[in-house]
Formats: C-alpha cells, structure tokens, sequence
C-alpha cells in the first residue's frame, strides 16, 4: 500500500473474497443464496442509479454539492446486509447511501438530503440509524458509546459503525477504537478504504502495511475484505456481528473498495488521480460482477436485468417526485429543537426573528 | 440541614441521583476506586459498581462521544472531564457533536448528558488546570452552561442538570471545592437552569460573577458597605441560557454595574453580560458599565496567579470607578 520496505510487521491474512473482479467464484461457495443476492444486487443498482441522477440534478442547479458513492455500492449493502435493522445500529458517515437505503432509509429522504432539507436527517421513527456526518470519524466514539450502552443495559443489538481511510487519521478514530477494545463494546468498525480522502492518496494517510492492523494494537481483530465483492463484505461483517452479539467485542473491517466517482460534486480528480488506477477499477466494479455470477448461476438474464433497471428508475422518479411535493421548511422552524423547551432568551429571538436586526 | 463543601455537594448529589435513578452512570477519568482526584465522586464505585461508576481510558474526546451514544441507549450519563483546560480534546464531541443532537436530527434524537468540569484559578495548579474557559463553550447554541458558586445551588443546579433531556456543562468551582462552606437542603432539590440569585441586595451598584468569582464579588461588596455604598451581587449560576430579566431589573434600579470575570478580557462572557445590559436597561445606566477580568495572557504559573486572577481590591476599584463616573 505505500512505497516503504520493511514496514510489514504485523502479518495479516489476505482479503477475504469470494467473486473475483471476473465474477468468477474463488471463494467456495457465496454466503447467501440467490435471492438473497438478486436482492442485495438490486439495492446496490438503486444506490448507483440515485447518485448518477443526483449528479446530474446537481449540474442542473437543483441540488447541493453532494458525494456520491459510486463504485463503493458493495462494501455499504453487504454489511448493511449482515446486521439486523430490528435490533441493529447503522452509524454512517456520508458515502453509505446504498448501505443505508439497504437499512431502511427512505429514498424520498435522500433526494430530500441533497436538497439541503433538515427533514433528511430526521431519521424515520423506529429506524436504527444515526443521520449523515459531516465531522470525519465523529461519529465514532458515540457509536462505541451507544453499542457500550446497549450492553450494559443487556440489549441485543450490535452497531455498524462506517468511515473512510481518511478517518483513521483523526483522533476520534482511536479514541473510539482504545475505548471499544477496553469495554469489548458490540461494534463494528467499517472502514471503507476507497483509495482517496479527496486528494490524499491512503498511502499519504498512514506508514501502515494496511489499515486494518491497526486493531492489532487496540486488542481486537481487523479483517480485510474485497469491498468491491459484495459476498466477502457481507460474509466478513456477519461474522464481525456474530462475534460482538456473543460477546467478544469489536472487529474491524477494511473493505478494499474504489471511488469511482467524485469526493463530491465540487471535485475535480482530474487533476490528481491517475487515469491508469482509475480505468483499474473500472473493471473491479461491484455490479458488473454480481451481474456476471447472477447470470451464471441462472439467478437472472439480461431481461431480468434490464426490468430490475427500468423499476429502479420508476421507483426514483417516484421518490424524486415525492420529495419535491415536500413543504420547503419553515425557517422559524429551526427555533424548535435546539432545546426540548426553548429558553425565554430564544423565544423572545423567536418573536422577533424577521422584524427587525435585533436578537 | 447539614452543611457541606462544594465538592461535598457535588458527591452528594451525584449519590442521590444514582440512587433515584438506575440509569444514570458516572464516567470519567479515576471517577473509581479513587473517588475522583479531587473525590467528586468518592464512595460511589463502592455503592454502585463499576457498571455505573466506570473508569474510562484516559481521553476527554471519547468520554464526551461515549457518554452521547450512552444516552442514545438510554442512559444517563454524568461524564466528568478532570479540568475544563482539558476539555477541548473532546471540543467537538462538546460542541460539534453533543450540543446539535436535538437541533440536527429535527428533534428526533436528543442527549441527556451532563458533563461536569471543575474549572478556575488559585488552587496552585500546574499548567492547563486553571484556565476559565466557560466563553469558549457559551458560544454553542444547544449546550446549557451551569457555573453555581455555593453548596446550595451546586446540588440544585447538578440535580437539575442531570434531568435536563439536553445536554449540559456544569463547570464547578475547583477553588471553592473546599473553600466554601455552606447549608444544603436535604432531599430531594432542584434548582431551576437559568435563574440567576440575588447573593447579596444592594442599591448602588450591581455587581455580576459566577462561580469561584462569586466569593470575591461579595467580598468587594463587604468592603465597599463600609465605604458607604450599596452594591447589589448577581451570582449568575447558569451562563447559559442567561437570565436576562434579573440582571435588567437590578440595572434598572441601581443604574450602575460592574461585571467580574476570571477569564481573560477579550470576548469573555462579561462581554455577553455587558452587551445584555446595555440593551435592556441603557436608559437607566447612569454610568459606563465596567468589566473587571485577567488581562489577555495566558494563565500564568503558581507564583504569578495571585496577580492575574481578578482580586477583590480590583472589583473594589471599578466599583469605586463605576460610582465615581458621571
């Protein structure tokens, strides 16, 4: 991963894999059955299909700048796929779209999301789910606190908790780790490793072999898996699940994955990626290979496949048109929740918000 | 009514609401077997438990982030950071993070957190572990900043703060810790968040401060009755929200005031208490209002303390000068 010799000292077993970029099995058998896989296959499209309109929409003037998770549909929908949205917690960070609609976020809330309305990060009722982080690895220590908490009060559940190479940078990221290995809190660290913090190849973000090792040094195990094969994600984080629900504390994950597209749409990497390491990935594509293994497996057709698009694109027109029949919000309303009682001094704000210059 | 130190206080109310509610847990750095260094929490890993009273790894960030998601799973934790100087290791689990819950999630999530800080100078402390650094955190819309000065309110407000459904930053005054003296109710009580206390009347002048600063408000105003004037002191005891009306009402009628702070000058939160005045009693001032604060340099080491940290004989000054003006 970087350009060091000698650095290799913690040895760590290969990614673990299941369909090569080929879609050829080198696995032994996939972890889920066919259906499962169609499935899973289907959300990682709408994942896909979301961003490429919201992109263009972006041109457009009609949305704000947004990141999209091209390329990386795989890594989110396989291991929002091996936890349980009943008695689970999805912790994204802000390229988890697919993983998440995967979970149960409505798509009506994320074309809402990109809009720039509040209502996005109002998680639906019921639903298991931290909103969107901007604050790279901020989330990390309230995912440890939360999956901490749920043990102490002797709950089920397990948390998912994801972020990028660049977070293993951040001081939240250890923090969270040191206290995840200290209290064996039920979590799972999700790093999807897609080559680039913006412009900050991982090999400028750390002298470490891999990312993963560095729960070596925390007490606990760091797996890598191909984030670009939905079965090795999903098999990898299922076992992460079922380790933290027995009891035996944290796992965390480094999904190998690519961003194909863009940090978001204000970035142009043109001016630092190498064309080569792109074209690369192209041919790693995560739905590219699940179509051919579907295929081969009888699991679906090409007309199957071209019915999944054309329902996929019915289904975000209908969300697109949905979320624009939303009432723009209110801005008194975001006098509303800073408190759950707003103090005198922002009620009188309140009453003379709009009028005049005074506060 | 038994009489208590502040730190007393604090223990005690810490005691009482474990007791009445099985979901508050106590975290922080040696909040343990140790009791806390300065023994905050002394006693309670023996009556609770190391499920409730938790020693946690030595990292301010990640007890403010915990203590968030702690709440989302339906605890109520109290997180001690050890010295407010180091509370901005966790400055944007604090501020960035715990303060929006509500507000950013469109009132779906919240956070009932309290995060208690000792804070202040004069205690012969090494470096980082006296600074007044309440401003830097009154500029976080969502978080509640609690700063009580007597045993009292110090049992009242944690009590208060504690139950509060959104977070709260209860900065306790480490000088008074053992300093101040004084009765506390018994049972079960609570003191309102954002009401400030009349701790001495006066008509002259009124003198606003808040924790540790509080005690040489009055003990300026002592020495200004015996030069024949009258001031009136304001232990604020909640920065945030502020109360505006007591500080309008007692301007209005005094028409002069002087603001004590421990901080530095430059955007201290004397200046939020100034620029409040100004607005709600202007026509009745009949003199500049005066801030007495440290000057804008770092705090500085032991020996040079005493010189930087506000004296009563300073307040005594401006309240000299405040009288003196027009």
């Amino acid at each position: 991963m970087n350009n060091l010799e000698g650095t290799r000292s913690v040895a760590l077993p290969a990614p673990v894999q299941f369909l090569d970029e080929d879609g050829e099995l080198v696995g032994g058998e996939p972890p889920m059955d066919d259906q499962l896989a169609l499935d899973g296959y289907r959300v990682m499209l709408r994942g896909r299909r979301f961003d490429e309109r919201c992109v263009s929409l972006q041109r457009q003037g009609r949305m704000v700048t947004l990141a999209p998770g091209v390329g990386q549909e795989a890594a989110t929908v396989g291991a929002a796929m091996a936890i349980d949205s009943q008695t689970d917690w999805f912790v994204p960070q802000y390229r988890e779209l697919a993983g998440q609609l995967w979970h149960g976020y409505p798509l009506k809330l994320a074309f809402l999301w990109h809009v720039g309305h509040p209502i996005a990060f109002q998680m639906p009722e019921g639903l298991n789910m931290l909103p969107f982080q901007a604050a790279i690895a901020g989330q990390l220590p309230q995912a440890v606190g939360l999956a901490w908490g749920m043990k102490l009060k002797g709950d089920p559940g397990v948390v998912l908790a994801i972020f990028g190479d660049g977070g293993t940078s951040q001081g939240d990221f250890h923090e969270a780790m040191n206290l995840a290995g200290v209290t064996r809190a039920p979590v799972i660290f999700l790093c999807q490793n897609n080559g680039w913090a913006i412009s900050t190849h991982v090999a400028q973000q750390t002298a470490s072999e891999t990312l993963a090792q560095k729960a070596v040094a925390y007490g606990f195990p760091g797996i890598r898996c191909d984030g670009n094969d939905l079965f090795a994600v999903y098999a990898t984080v299922r076992e992460a699940a079922r380790r933290a629900r027995a009891g035996e504390g944290p796992t965390l994950v480094e999904a190998l994955t690519y961003r194909l597209g863009l940090h978001t749409t204000a970035d142009d990497p043109t001016r630092y990626e190498p064309r080569e390491m792109h074209d690369a990935w192209v041919n790693r594509d995560p739905l590219r290979r699940m179509q051919i293994h579907l295929k081969s497996r009888g699991a679906v057709d090409d007309a199957g496949l071209e019915r999944i698009e054309g329902e996929i694109r019915e289904e975000l027109r209908v969300a697109w048109d949905e979320a624009q029949k939303e009432p723009a919000p209110d801005p008194v309303s975001f006098f509303k929740h800073v408190h759950a009682t707003p103090s005198s001094r922002l009620t009188r704000q309140l009453e003379r918000f709009g009028r005049d210059g005074d506060a | 009514m038994p009489e208590l130190t502040v730190v007393e206080a604090v223990n005690h109310a810490l005691a009482l609401e474990m007791e009445r509610d099985p979901n508050v847990v106590v975290l922080g750095e040696d909040v343990g077997k140790s009791g806390g260094v300065f023994r905050a929490t002394d006693g309670l890993y023996a009556k609770f438990g190391a499920d409730r009273v938790i020693d946690t790894p030595l990292s301010e960030g990640v007890i403010a982030g915990a203590a968030i998601g702690l709440a989302y799973a339906g605890l109520v934790p109290v997180a001690e950071i050890q010295f407010l100087g180091f509370a901005h290791n966790g400055f944007n689990q604090v501020v960035d993070q715990l303060a929006r819950v509500r507000y950013r999630s469109v009132g779906r999530m919240s956070a009932q957190v309290t995060i208690r800080a000792p804070y202040g100078g004069l205690v012969r402390a090494p470096e980082l572990h006296s600074d007044a650094f309440e401003a830097h955190f009154a500029h976080a819309p969502g978080l509640k900043v609690v700063a009580a000065a007597t045993p009292a309110d110090v049992k009242g407000l944690l009590l208060a703060s504690i139950r509060d459904p959104d977070p709260v930053l209860f900065l306790e005054p480490l000088r008074g810790y053992r300093q101040v003296k004084g009765e506390v109710p018994d049972g079960d009580y609570v003191v309102e968040i954002g009401r400030a206390r009349i701790a001495r009347a006066g008509n002259d002048v009124t003198l606003v401060a808040w924790s540790a600063a509080v005690q040489a408000a009055l003990q300026a105003a002592e020495d200004a009755a015996t030069q024949g004037i009258s001031v009136e002191v304001i232990d604020l005891r909640t920065l945030v929200p502020l109360d505006v009306e007591t500080l309008a009402t007692s301007v209005s009628r005094t028409g002069r005031a002087v603001v004590l702070q421990e901080a530095p000058l430059t955007a201290g939160f004397a200046a939020e208490v100034v620029a409040t005045i100004q607005e709600e009693a202007f026509f009745s001032l009949q003199a500049p209002i005066r801030r007495v604060a440290a000057p804008d340099v770092p705090y500085p080491t032991q020996l040079l303390e005493e010189a930087y940290v506000p004296s009563p004989e300073r307040v005594l000054e401006a309240i000299f000068a405040t009288t003196r003006d027009a």
